[in-house]
C-alpha cells in the first residue's frame, strides 16, 4: 500500500491522480473531493446508482466502494465522455430524446449506458433495461432514457434550431440541456467556494419529543464547532409557505413535533464535522406520546400540536352546491365506498444541499428550490433583514415536485453564514431528506355518487380527512383544491365536498404534484366505474356522457366559455379502448393464472393558485451589443420552463429562439415570476413572456416605424426589418444595461370562493385521462402494467418532447403511488425500504395530445405538470378490477393486498 | 485516523484480524457501506478485496469451489452447468447490475440477511462454507448462517471460499417475488435442485428464504419427491411441507401473503424444471 501521506493514485478520466482522503471514504465522497462533481450521491447506499462510474470497465455504485480500493485502478465518471465540451454520441441523444430532465440522475444514467454501449453498440430495449436497472430516475418515467441508448448509435444530428416565429410548436432540444448531459449543471451540492464551512442538524429522534441542551456549547466549543440554537435566530424562528398560517419553527424550542425536526446546528471545518459522531452531542430526549395518524389525533385526549389549534384542526375546506343528499335520495343508481391512501415520498434524486455567502450586510443563498421569492421573504423574516438584502440564486434543483417549494437548507446555511461570516453548506443525507421533508397528504376519504337511470350524474358527497403532520406547509391547499376537484371533470349538480386537515406526529405534508388531487381521483374514479357497471354501461362512455361540456357549471359554479378538453381526451382514448378490451378478453379466455384488464380515469386540475393572486412577471431587453437577454425567473426543475418560455417569449418577439440568452432564476436579476407548482409555469409565467415578447416588439417597431408583419433581424449592433434599420448603440442605455426593454406581467382572473365554494377559482383547467392495461397473476396478486395510454388537452404543446417527457414522468410517480409507494415514518426512510418504479416497472407509454386552446395561456397553452400523474392510479386500479374483480380501497396496490381482495372476493 | 488495511494474501489478513479483532470486514461493500451511514470515516476497516479469492473452480470430486471474493457478475456470467443456473439465476437478481459488480459470494452469507438471494440458491444445493483461522474448517451453510446477522465465524476468521458437492446431472432454478421488477428486496424467494436418474427423482434440495429468519430447506418436500416421476413434482406439494417456514409482516408484506405465496412459487419452479428437462 502507498504511505497514506502520498495519497491512493489512480487513474481518473485518464489522468493520474492522488486522493489524500481516508482510504475508507466512499469513492464517491473522494471522487468529488478532487473535483469530480460530475458524480452524484443520492442515497449512500447503493439504492439509486447516481453515483455509478466505471472501475476498471465496471459499472459500480461508487458510494459503496473504499476510496482504497481505487489503488491503481482506472475510473471513469462522466467527465470521460465528452471531448472539449461537444457530447458523445449517447450524451447527443439524450439531448434529443430528452432524456434529461433536471439531470441529477444522467451522469449514472451515462455511465451505466457507456458500458453496456461498448459492448454492445446496438442494444436492444431488454439489454439496455438490464442495464440502466440499477439507476433510479424520478422525472423521465425512463421512456426517452431507453430511447435515447438504444438510438446512440444511429448518431443523429440535433434538430435543425427553429426559425423565428416558429419556435412555438417545436420539439426544441433544453436549452440548459448541455450541462446536464455533461456532468456540469451545479447542483445544491457541487461547487462550493474553497473553505466552505459545514452545517449538520440534531435532529429529534422521537416523533414526539420534549428535549434539554447538556453542556452543549461547551461541547461545541471543544470540538471548535459553532452551535446555533433557537436563540441565535435574529428574527423570527418560523417559517411557513403559507405566512399567515407560519407555524414550523427553524429550531424547535422545547418540544420537537416530529421525528427528524431539527434543534440544534452544528457548524465547522468540513471534514471534520462530516466524521464527527453526533450521537455524542449533549442532548437528552423525553419522549411523549405521538399521535400518528388523525383518528388517534381528534380523540379528547390526544396531545395537541399547536395551542391555537384545538382538536388539532389545521384547516376545512368545502364546495357545495344544490342539494345533493335529495338528489342522491332520488337516484336510480347509487355508489359509496370509503378510500384510503398512505404518506408518498417525492424521491427525487437529489437530497436538498446549497450553501450561503455573507457579503456585506446581504446575505446569498445558493440552493435547490422550487420558490426563490418565497424562500426570501422567509428567508428575510427569519434574519431580521430587509427582503433586498437576501439574494436566492437556485442551482440546478435534482427534481422537486412539490417538495422544495418549503424551506429546507436555506435557514441553517443562512443563519450559520451570518454568524461566522463564512461560506456554510449543507448537505441532506437520504435518510434526513426522507425524514424532514414533506410528503403527499395520507387521506381518508367516504364517497356517495348517484346517477339517474339515463346514467346522468345527479349528485355527489365527498368527505375527506387528510393526515397534515406537525406543521401547516400547504396543507390547506391540499384542504381546499381537493373540495374544488373531487367531482373530476364532470357534471355534478348537487355536490358537498368537505375535508379536513389534522395535525399529527408526522413528517408535514406539504405540497407533492396534485394537491391532494391524486387522492381523491382514486377514489372518485373508482366509483364511477361501480356506478358504470350499475347501470350496465360501459365505463367510458358513462364518462364521455358526463364530462364537462363549455357552458356547463363545474361544482363551484364556474362556466367556460372555451378551453373545455376532457370530452376531446376521453373520447380520444376511445379505438384504444375497444382494442385494448378485446385484446383482453381473447388473453384471458386462453389463460389461467393470468388476467389482463383495462381501466379508465380522467382528470382536471385547476392552473395555478385557487382564487388568490398569482402574478408572474418577465423582463427581457436588448444591449447595444445586440445581444437579446431574458430575465427568466420561473425555476426549472426539470420540467422545462427554461426552454418553453423562452419559445414563448421568442414567438412573440419575432426572433429566432437561438438569439435568446437565458438569464435563469436569481432574486437580483429576475423579477418575481412566481413558484415553480400548480401547474402554472408554462401557463402564467409564459403568458407574462408571450406579453414581453410582444411589448419589446411594439417597441421595436414603432422606433423602426414599420408594420405589424415585419420580420425582425437582429445582428451585432443593429436591429431591422426590410429596410429600416435601427442601430442599436447609438440609444440610451436603461438602468439595466438595455437600449430597449419590456417588463410585463401576467395574473390570471380568478374569483373569490364563497363559503360554499362557489366562484371562478381558475382561469383555466388542464384536461386529461388515461387508460392503463394491466396483467395480474391471479395467484401471487402481482401487477404489471403493460401499456398506458394518456391524454391530455394542453391547449397548445409549446414543446412536444418536453411534454411527452412530462407525461412519461408524471405517470411513472402515478404508477409507483398505484402500487408500490407507501412511506412510514421512522420506517421506510431510505430508498429500499421505500420504493419507486425503477426502468423494469414502467410500461410503453403512448401520449396524446388534445390542442383546445386557452384563451388565457400563451398561444393558448394550459398546464401540464400535475395533471400527468392524477389519472395513472385510478385508471391502473380500474383495469385491476376490470381483469379480476378485485376492487382496492386502499393505495398502495402492493401483492399481498391484492391478493387479499381476491381472497375477500372469493 | 481509525485503520485501513488492504492485505494481498490471506494470511496477511488473518494476521490483521488477529491484531485487531474490531476490524470491520469488507468485501463487496454493498452491504457495509449502506449499514455505516455518516460513520464510514470512523470504522477500522479490513479490506479484502485484494486478496486472491475469486474464480470459480471445479474440484477433484467433481464439486465446485467458488472463491469468496467472486462477484455475483462473475457467477452470473461463467459457463456453468444446469445444476448451477439457480445459482446464476439468484446472482442476476442480487440488486442490480452496479451491485452485482462488486457484491461478493461470500459477503452474501456472512451479512446473514433473511432476504440474501444468493445464501438460498446455495442452501438448495447444500453449500459448504470454507472458514480460515487458527483452526481452518468447513461448515455446512446450514449450520454456518444462525440468525439475522448471525454467523458461526469466530473471532480471526474468515471465509475463503464457498464449496458446493457435486451436485451431478442435476438441474435447478431460482425464482424470486419483489414488489418492483429490480433493485428489490425479496418479499420471498424459492431455489430448488432436482438431479434425476431413470426419468425419477434421485435427489432434491429445495429451500426458501425471506420466510424464517434464516432460509430454510424442505425436507418433508424433498423426502415425498425422491423416486417421483419428473411430470409429478409440481403436484407434489403438501400444505404441511412449509412447517418450517415462520414468514413474518413487515414493510414488503403480510406474513399470511408469504404463506400462501411460497406454495405457488415453488409450483411454478418445480413445473419449470420439470419442462427444462
Amino acid at each position: 500500500m502507498k504511505d497514506a501521506a502520498q495519497g491512493i493514485e489512480f487513474s481518473l478520466d485518464g489522468r493520474l491522480v492522488a486522493s489524500c482522503a481516508t482510504p475508507q471514504s466512499r469513492l464517491s465522497d473522494a471522487l468529488r473531493g478532487l473535483g469530480a462533481e460530475g458524480v452524484k450521491s443520492g442515497c449512500d447506499a447503493g439504492d439509486c446508482g447516481a453515483c455509478t462510474v466505471l472501475l476498471d470497465a465496471q459499472p459500480v455504485c461508487a458510494c459503496l466502494v473504499p476510496l482504497g480500493r481505487a489503488a491503481g485502478a482506472s475510473i471513469e465518471t462522466v467527465a470521460a465522455l465528452a471531448c472539449d465540451e461537444v457530447p458523445d454520441a449517447l450524451q447527443a441523444a439524450f439531448l434529443r430524446h430528452g432524456a434529461a430532465q433536471c439531470g441529477i440522475c444522467t451522469p449514472g444514467m451515462l455511465m451505466a449506458a457507456t458500458a453496456l454501449l461498448r459492448a454492445t453498440p446496438q442494444p436492444t430495449r431488454a439489454e439496455a433495461e438490464l442495464a440502466l436497472a440499477g439507476v433510479l430516475c424520478r422525472c423521465t418515467g425512463y421512456a426517452a432514457i431507453l430511447d435515447a441508448v438504444c438510438a446512440a448509435h444511429q448518431h443523429l444530428p440535433a434538430p435543425t434550431a427553429p426559425v423565428a416565429g416558429k419556435a412555438v410548436g417545436a420539439g426544441v432540444q433544453r436549452l440548459d440541456g448541455l450541462p446536464k448531459v455533461l456532468g456540469t449543471d451545479a447542483f445544491g451540492a457541487d461547487l462550493w467556494p474553497e473553505g466552505t464551512l459545514l452545517v449538520r442538524l440534531i435532529r429529534s429522534p422521537y416523533p414526539h419529543a420534549a428535549f434539554a441542551f447538556g453542556a452543549a456549547a461547551d461541547w461545541a466549543a471543544a470540538q471548535g464547532l459553532v452551535l446555533l440554537r433557537a436563540a441565535d435566530i435574529p428574527g423570527r424562528n418560523l417559517h411557513g409557505v403559507i405566512p399567515p398560517l407560519a407555524d414550523q419553527p427553524v429550531f424547535a424550542e422545547r418540544i420537537a413535533r416530529f421525528r427528524g425536526e431539527a434543534v440544534a446546528a452544528l457548524v465547522g471545518q468540513r471534514d471534520y464535522l462530516a466524521a464527527l459522531d453526533l450521537a455524542e452531542f449533549p442532548v437528552t430526549w423525553t419522549e411523549l406520546p405521538a399521535a400518528m395518524t388523525p383518528a388517534a389525533a381528534i380523540t379528547a385526549d390526544a396531545p395537541q400540536l399547536h395551542d391555537h389549534r384545538p382538536g388539532n384542526l389545521l384547516v376545512r375546506g368545502r364546495v357545495a352546491k344544490g342539494d345533493p343528499t335529495a338528489a342522491l335520495a332520488g337516484a336510480a343508481v347509487t355508489v359509496e365506498g370509503q378510500f384510503q391512501t398512505g404518506f408518498v415520498e417525492h424521491g427525487y434524486i437529489e437530497p436538498e444541499a446549497g450553501y450561503a455567502i455573507r457579503k456585506g450586510d446581504r446575505i446569498e443563498i445558493r440552493a435547490c428550490t422550487q420558490a426563490p421569492q418565497m424562500d426570501r421573504e422567509d428567508i428575510a423574516k427569519i434574519m431580521d433583514l430587509p427582503e433586498s438584502a437576501i439574494r436566492i440564486l437556485p442551482c440546478a434543483t435534482g427534481g422537486g415536485f412539490g417538495s422544495k417549494l418549503d424551506l429546507s437548507v436555506q435557514p441553517y446555511i443562512a443563519l450559520a453564514a451570518w454568524v461566522t461570516g463564512q461560506p456554510c453548506g449543507m448537505i441532506w443525507s437520504r435518510a434526513d431528506s426522507m425524514a424532514a421533508s414533506t410528503k403527499r397528504h395520507p387521506g381518508q376519504m367516504s364517497l356517495r355518487i348517484g346517477a339517474d337511470a339515463n346514467g346522468q350524474l345527479v349528485g355527489m358527497e365527498f368527505d375527506g380527512i387528510f393526515n397534515t403532520g406537525a406543521y401547516a406547509s400547504w396543507g390547506p391547499t391540499v384542504a381546499n383544491r381537493v373540495p374544488v376537484h373531487a367531482s373530476g371533470p364532470y357534471l355534478i349538480p348537487n355536490y358537498r365536498a368537505e375535508t379536513q386537515a389534522i395535525h399529527t406526529h408526522c413528517p408535514p405534508s406539504g405540497a407533492f404534484r396534485g394537491f391532494g388531487v391524486p387522492q381523491s381521483a382514486f377514489a372518485q374514479e373508482s366509483l364511477f366505474d361501480m356506478l358504470a357497471d350499475r347501470l350496465k354501461m360501459d365505463r367510458l362512455e358513462f364518462r364521455i356522457l358526463n364530462a364537462l361540456r363549455v357552458g356547463d357549471p363545474t361544482v363551484t359554479g364556474q362556466r367556460f366559455t372555451q378551453g373545455v378538453g376532457i370530452r376531446a381526451c376521453l373520447t380520444a382514448l376511445r379505438p384504444r379502448w375497444q382494442a385494448a378490451r378485446a385484446e383482453a378478453a381473447a388473453f384471458n379466455a386462453a389463460h389461467g393464472a393470468l388476467r389482463r384488464g383495462v381501466g379508465v380515469a380522467g382528470m382536471w386540475y385547476g392552473c395555478g393558485n385557487t382564487s388568490l393572486p398569482n402574478p408572474s412577471t418577465i423582463r427581457a431587453g436588448i444591449t447595444p451589443a445586440g445581444q437579446l437577454v431574458l430575465h427568466q425567473g420561473a425555476v426549472d426543475i426539470g420540467q422545462g420552463s427554461n426552454t418553453v418560455i423562452a419559445q414563448i417569449f421568442a414567438d412573440a418577439l419575432g426572433l429566432p429562439l437561438a438569439q435568446v440568452t437565458l438569464i435563469g432564476a436569481d432574486t437580483d436579476l429576475t423579477p418575481d415570476a412566481g413558484k415553480t407548482s400548480a401547474s402554472r409555469q408554462t401557463f402564467v409565467t409564459g403568458a407574462a413572456a408571450f406579453r414581453s415578447g410582444r411589448a419589446l416588439r411594439a417597441g421595436i417597431l414603432r422606433r423602426l416605424n414599420t408594420g405589424e408583419d415585419a420580420v425582425l433581424r437582429l445582428t451585432p449592433g443593429q436591429l431591422a426589418a426590410g429596410d429600416a434599420v435601427l442601430d442599436l448603440r447609438g440609444l440610451a442605455v436603461d438602468e439595466f444595461g438595455y437600449v430597449l426593454r419590456a417588463e410585463e406581467s401576467y395574473d390570471p382572473p380568478t374569483t373569490p370562493l364563497d363559503p360554499d365554494g362557489q366562484g371562478n377559482p381558475y382561469a383555466s383547467y388542464g384536461w386529461g385521462a388515461h387508460l392503463a392495461e394491466i396483467e395480474v397473476d391471479l395467484q401471487l396478486g402481482t401487477l404489471r402494467v403493460l401499456h398506458l395510454t394518456c391524454a391530455h388537452d394542453v391547449g397548445r404543446a409549446i414543446n412536444p418532447v418536453l411534454l411527452a417527457g412530462q407525461i412519461a414522468g408524471g405517470s411513472a410517480q402515478g404508477l409507483g403511488m398505484a402500487l408500490m409507494e407507501e412511506f412510514i415514518p421512522g420506517r421506510t426512510e431510505n430508498l429500499h425500504d421505500y420504493l419507486i418504479p425503477t426502468i423494469g416497472d414502467m410500461p410503453a407509454i403512448t401520449p396524446i395530445l388534445i390542442e383546445d386552446p386557452d384563451i388565457h395561456g400563451p398561444y393558448g397553452a394550459k398546464g401540464i405538470g400535475e395533471q400527468v400523474l392524477i389519472p395513472t392510479a385510478p385508471a391502473i386500479l380500474n383495469a385491476l378490477a376490470d381483469a379480476c374483480g378485485a376492487r382496492l380501497s386502499r393505495l398502495p396496490a402492493t401483492p399481498d393486498r391484492i391478493r387479499a381482495a381476491l381472497q375477500a372476493r372469493a | 485516523m481509525p485503520a485501513y488495511i488492504r492485505p494481498r494474501t490471506l494470511s496477511e489478513a488473518l494476521a490483521a484480524l488477529r491484531d485487531d479483532p474490531g476490524l470491520r470486514v469488507v468485501a463487496g461493500g454493498t452491504d457495509v457501506y449502506p449499514s455505516l451511514g455518516d460513520g464510514v470515516l470512523r470504522t477500522a476497516m479490513l479490506d479484502l478485496s485484494a486478496l486472491p479469492l475469486r474464480g470459480i473452480v471445479r474440484d477433484d470430486g467433481g464439486g465446485w469451489q467458488i472463491g469468496a471474493l467472486t462477484t455475483w457478475s462473475e457467477i452470473a456470467r461463467a459457463p456453468l452447468p444446469p445444476a448451477l443456473h439457480g445459482l446464476q439465476q439468484a446472482a442476476r437478481e442480487v440488486g442490480a447490475l452496479q451491485i452485482q459488480n462488486a457484491g461478493t459470494i461470500a459477503g452474501n452469507i456472512v451479512n446473514a440477511s433473511p432476504a440474501a438471494d444468493g445464501t438460498v440458491a446455495l442452501l438448495a444445493l447444500d453449500a459448504q462454507v470454507v472458514i480460515e483461522g487458527s483452526a481452518p474448517r468447513v461448515v455446512a451453510l446450514a449450520d454456518f448462517v444462525l440468525g439475522p446477522r448471525r454467523v458461526a465465524l469466530a473471532a480471526g476468521e474468515l471465509v475463503s471460499a464457498i464449496r458446493i458437492p457435486d451436485p451431478g446431472p442435476a438441474v435447478s432454478g431460482f425464482s424470486k417475488l419483489g414488489s418492483r421488477r429490480y433493485l428489490v428486496i425479496s418479499i420471498a424467494m424459492v431455489a430448488a435442485v432436482l438431479r434425476l436418474e431413470g426419468g425419477r427423482i434421485a435427489h432434491a434440495g429445495i429451500a426458501v428464504g425471506a420466510c424464517s429468519p434464516v432460509a430454510r430447506r424442505l425436507p418433508a418436500l424433498e423426502a415425498r419427491l425422491i423416486g417421483a416421476p419428473l411430470a409429478a413434482v409440481a403436484d407434489l406439494l403438501r400444505d404441511g411441507d412449509m412447517a418450517g417456514l415462520t414468514p413474518i409482516s413487515d414493510v414488503r408484506a403480510s406474513a399470511s401473503y408469504r404463506a400462501e405465496a411460497v406454495p405457488v412459487m415453488l409450483a411454478r419452479l418445480l413445473a419449470r424444471l420439470a419442462g427444462e428437462i
